[in-house]
């Protein structure tokens, strides 16, 4: 018996919300149909703000779901990576100096297995400065060449020049160093061919169109009266390049060298192609060498899950996130100095 | 006269770093389309590829490749052009905007491997897609979504304020104003951009490695029920794509074919990519010209 009661109250309460939306109802359609003062402001009723399509409240819910699921995004994969990325030495027990500094890297022996990553920081860390110093000086000169000297006509043709290159996937990038870089390292320095220059080769013409676009365009932001100002004291065109407009586009041009160097340290299967995979730290630059992402992407799909290993190269992971997020604050803290 | 001469061999210089630019972009399509045309026949790209055997083709990569990029895009466009109105729109300067700034910034130069181990922690272990082409839609999601988010900023902030005052004057809201009159303003910039990502969706591989698999099934291209295992339209079976194809073929490929397969495969993708690049600038002209009205 006694559930009887909540019910009927449960009903009463329902008869009147449905009135309510009722006459709430009419009052919308009243203030939709009379286009009087102050009805115009306000907003409907509950279910109807997000029913109509034109409401701001409908809308604002899209929206402001959307920028949060990109915060949720961020931090998940912070989190997650992180999480996985700690498990080696939580549960596995694996020594993080070890892990850093440790040059064997041997996960399937036995007896006595070792986590050795430091060839593999090194290898990344090779790779991407070996990368940025190909690629910058001729990144920068074409960013020159657009932005101060081309007339219409070179303009037209750079342009769509860089932004192809752009569009190139990486993995065509690594199949013409595996058929046009590899074999010639291999007539001409002996080996297999397969070595860390080769790697670093193909990342830097990965990066170049990168790196220019961005340099041409801090270099147009620079402002014409420090150029005029140089012509009026007598500068040739390249003493107004290298004296006035390079220093002052300084920082800017940084942010393009590091925004190259951080999508080099990022490239897996190009320089995977190329760079020969060996597990030993190179003597020279023309040794076969591995990266971070080069044994991730070798390695995750032979392991299970739980294992050591497979932790392990989620440590790797770890690292990689962790580079990144620093190449991320140094370009913040280069574009900041820009502002100021 | 010393400083003329320098003048003279560093503008040189300058312009040989663009030739070597224009000639590396030269040499690199020469190559491609040199070594890949002739292997590209109608069988090629209509025939399976074949795991042992010389003569496979890449009919199903060629399939997965685009549906991967239709799914992904399905998800991303809704999402990113959401968050880019919220940027140009709604954000109030403060700590929440520039925060969700930072991520999506952060978002953008994340490397595409990290990406895609993500990817395999949530989707494929987490939530139990297993290698799918939702998956790899998903993944793909979180590094095409800040292109989109930025593409559409730009459009939108790149519209006079004339047209938002227009439309509050009449009365609209925030939103119907939004919705009717910047939206399709901002349209014609929003697609350009959204075909230009959809080109370097279409040659991602290692976000795909881990959550789109290195298989795919036998497809049956008659059977068009999207439950069924060796369905095309499943969205929860395994799906290799092209890039993540010449990828495979190069590095574990046991196929006696693989320069044949390898070449086609580069020269399909980047033909492919070609193509969104060639059609968003057309695009982006017509519109234009249609906008600005001379003909």
């Amino acid at each position: 018996m006694s559930h009887l009661i909540p019910l009927t109250a449960v009903y009463r309460l329902s008869d009147k919300w449905g009135v309510m939306m009722n006459t709430r109802k009419a009052m919308a359609d009243s203030a939709a149909n009379v286009p009087a003062g102050p009805s115009l402001l306000r907003e409907k009723g509950i279910i109807k703000r997000f029913t109509d399509r034109y409401s701001e409240s409908r809308g604002k819910a899209i929206i402001y779901s959307s920028a949060f699921l990109m915060i949720i995004a961020v931090v998940a994969i912070t989190l997650f990576l992180t999480l996985q990325g700690l498990r080696s030495f939580v549960i596995d027990h694996l020594n993080i100096w070890n892990f850093l500094t440790g040059t064997e890297w041997y996960p399937d022996r036995a007896s006595n297995p070792q986590f050795g990553a430091f060839p593999f920081i090194f290898g990344s860390v090779a790779v991407t400065l070996l990368a940025a110093l190909l690629a910058t000086p001729i990144a920068i000169g074409t960013a020159i060449f657009m932005a101060e000297l081309a007339n219409k006509w070179g303009q037209r043709i750079m342009q769509p020049v860089i932004e192809i290159l752009v569009g190139i996937p990486s993995v065509v990038y690594g199949l013409i160093g595996l058929s046009v870089f590899v074999p010639l390292m291999r007539a001409h320095f002996g080996g297999s061919g397969f070595n860390l220059l080769a790697g670093a080769l193909v990342v830097g013409i990965m990066i170049l169109p990168t790196v220019a676009s961005i340099a041409a365009d801090s270099i147009r932001a620079v402002p014409d009266k420090l150029r005029e100002a140089s012509y009026a004291i007598g500068g040739t065109k390249w003493q107004t390049i290298w004296k006035v407009v390079i220093p002052a586009a300084g920082s800017s041009l940084m942010t393009a060298i590091v925004l190259g160097m951080s999508r080099a340290f990022g490239e897996a299967l190009a320089v995977q192609m190329v760079i020969g995979n060996a597990r030993n730290l190179p003597h020279s630059i023309f040794d076969p060498s591995a990266t971070l992402t080069t044994i991730i992407t070798l390695s995750m799909g032979n392991t299970t899950t739980g294992s050591v290993l497979n932790d392990a190269l989620w440590s790797l992971g770890l690292i990689l996130l962790a580079i990144s997020y620093i190449f991320i604050l140094i370009i913040r803290y280069l574009s900041r100095k820009r502002v100021v | 006269m010393n400083s003329k001469i320098t003048n003279r061999v560093a503008l040189s210089l300058i312009v040989l770093c663009a030739v070597i630019m224009a000639g590396t972009l030269a040499a690199l399509l020469g190559y491609i389309l040199y070594q890949g045309l002739g292997s590209i026949s109608w069988h090629f790209l209509t025939s399976e590829s074949n795991p042992f055997l010389a003569g496979g083709g890449i009919k199903d990569q060629l399939w997965n490749s685009f549906y991967v990029l239709l799914i992904t895009m399905l998800i991303t466009i809704p999402i990113g052009v959401s968050g880019g109105i919220y940027l140009a729109e709604y954000a109030k300067p403060g700590k929440l905007t520039s925060f969700i700034r930072s991520c999506v910034e952060v978002l953008a130069s994340l490397p595409s491997i990290v990406v895609g181990m993500f990817g395999m922690l949530i989707f494929v272990n987490y939530f139990g897609f297993h290698y799918s082409v939702l998956s790899g839609a998903l993944a793909l999601t979180v590094f095409n979504l800040p292109v989109i988010v930025r593409v559409t900023e730009d459009g939108f902030s790149a519209l006079s304020l004339h047209q938002k005052e227009g439309g509050l004057a009449l009365g609209l809201t925030h939103w119907h104003t939004i919705k009717t009159i910047l939206l399709p303003a901002a349209f014609p910039s929003i697609l350009t951009g959204v075909i230009l990502s959809a080109g370097r969706v279409f040659g991602e591989s290692a976000a795909l490695l881990f959550t789109a698999g290195l298989s795919t099934p036998n497809l049956d291209f008659t059977n068009w029920n999207p439950a069924a295992p060796n369905s095309p339209l499943n969205i929860f079976r395994s799906a290799e794509t092209l890039s993540v194809h010449i990828w495979a073929v190069n590095t574990s490929g046991i196929i006696p074919d693989i320069q044949t397969v390898a070449n086609g495969s580069a020269a399909v993708l980047v033909i492919c990519v070609l193509l969104f690049n060639l059609l968003a600038r057309g695009l982006g002209k017509a519109i234009n010209r249609k906008l600005s009205g001379k003909s």
